[in-house]
């Protein structure tokens, strides 16, 4: 399977919870997908989805899903000991991990070769780290989420982009209607 | 009452109660306040840019959030300030150690402090400059500022302000 098939079916647990998505293809997807007001669209900064993702969490008590990319946990690989140091029990970084740079070309990564996202991320200290295959993410993470312990998923899929539109709406949109969902 | 205690004083007056930091030698002593207070979580960052991420989810979860870091980090931040803090629309005050200035017994600091007014200037960032004791007596009014405009603005603090680097 590749993202955006994984992204649609996941698509029916993703939208009962606050959803920070990565830059570039992966939240052009998810809002071709399934557009929610629960869903916070990174328009720009690569790298910090693992790292909004925590601040929501830690700011209040509903589940939050941060979906990130191995390129882009390569980019900010010091927020793994940070999540690791700061439990938040009501956070899911969900690692899509298809060992390259989707939205650039799929340039490979490191994370498809000789680098195990799951195994730095329990070396920095995160106590639930799951790997699994695309089919099953679904059921991890459903899992990872009734289990109220935060937890790193870390999910291998296969390399491939869709076509699909950019996102058109104004950033403080996105903003205002997220932080509408998070105080609903 | 020390300037530490001052600050972070303002700082939680104005509701802030989620606060990152990267280290500066100058700012040892105000992190620690951060750190000893009830009122406001401390989450120490790796790196700049990860800690206004942090930022920018604490405010969207309904936090008043704040980030502690050197002059150092207006270079490693522009992205992260332009595309997420500005782009859109958050509030972040960044009480930030000047380095490189007056007093400075490192000169490689000096090369990033050259820049950094102009870098703040050329990214529209509302910039402070405490050079004395007394000039904290603006805190409290930045802060209020920073959560009225919903920007990102900085508050410079140089050697002078911090009382030197002691006995180097």
């Amino acid at each position: 399977m590749i993202r955006s098939e994984i992204l649609r079916d996941i698509a029916p647990i993703l939208r009962d919870h606050l959803v920070v998505c990565n830059i570039g293809l992966p939240s052009q997807e998810l809002h071709m997908i399934d557009d929610q007001p629960t869903n916070f669209y990174m328009l720009g900064t690569m790298g910090l989805s693992s790292s909004i993702g925590l601040g929501v969490a830690l700011a209040q008590n509903k589940t939050v899903i941060s979906i990130d990319g191995d390129g882009s946990v390569l980019t900010n690989f010091g927020t793994l000991p940070t999540i690791a140091n700061n439990v938040a029990d009501n956070f899911v970084l969900l690692i899509i991990d298809n060992g390259s740079y989707g939205s650039t070309g799929d340039q490979p990564t490191y994370a498809g070769k000789k680098t195990s996202l799951a195994a730095v991320a329990k070396a920095c200290g995160c106590e639930n780290v799951v790997e699994c295959q695309d089919k099953d993410t679904g059921e991890v993470l459903q899992k990872a989420i009734n289990s109220k312990k935060m937890t790193v998923i870390v999910c291998k899929c296969d390399s491939g982009n869709i076509k699909v539109p950019v996102i058109t709406k104004d950033p403080v949109v996105i903003r205002d209607r997220f932080m509408t969902a998070v105080q609903s | 009452m020390s300037i530490n205690t001052k600050i972070v004083d303002d700082f939680v007056a104005n509701g802030v109660d989620f606060i990152t930091t990267v280290p500066c030698k100058q700012l040892a002593g105000v992190i620690d306040e951060v750190e000893a207070r009830d009122e406001i979580y401390h989450i120490p960052s790796n790196k700049e840019d990860e800690g206004i991420g942090l930022c920018a989810g604490a405010f969207m979860g309904g936090k008043r959030p704040a980030i502690i870091m050197q002059n150092t980090a207006i270079g490693v931040t522009v992205n992260t300030l332009v595309t997420l803090t500005q782009f859109y629309r958050m509030p972040l005050p960044m009480l930030i150690s000047y380095r490189g200035e007056l007093r400075e017994p490192v000169a490689c600091q000096v090369e990033m402090a050259v820049h950094t007014k102009a870098l703040l200037n050329q990214l529209h960032i509302p910039a402070y400059h405490f050079h004395k004791e007394s000039d904290a007596a603006e805190m409290d009014a930045i802060l209020k500022y920073t959560f009225m405009c919903n920007k990102p603005v900085a508050i410079l603090t140089d050697a002078s302000f911090w009382g030197g680097y002691g006995d180097q």
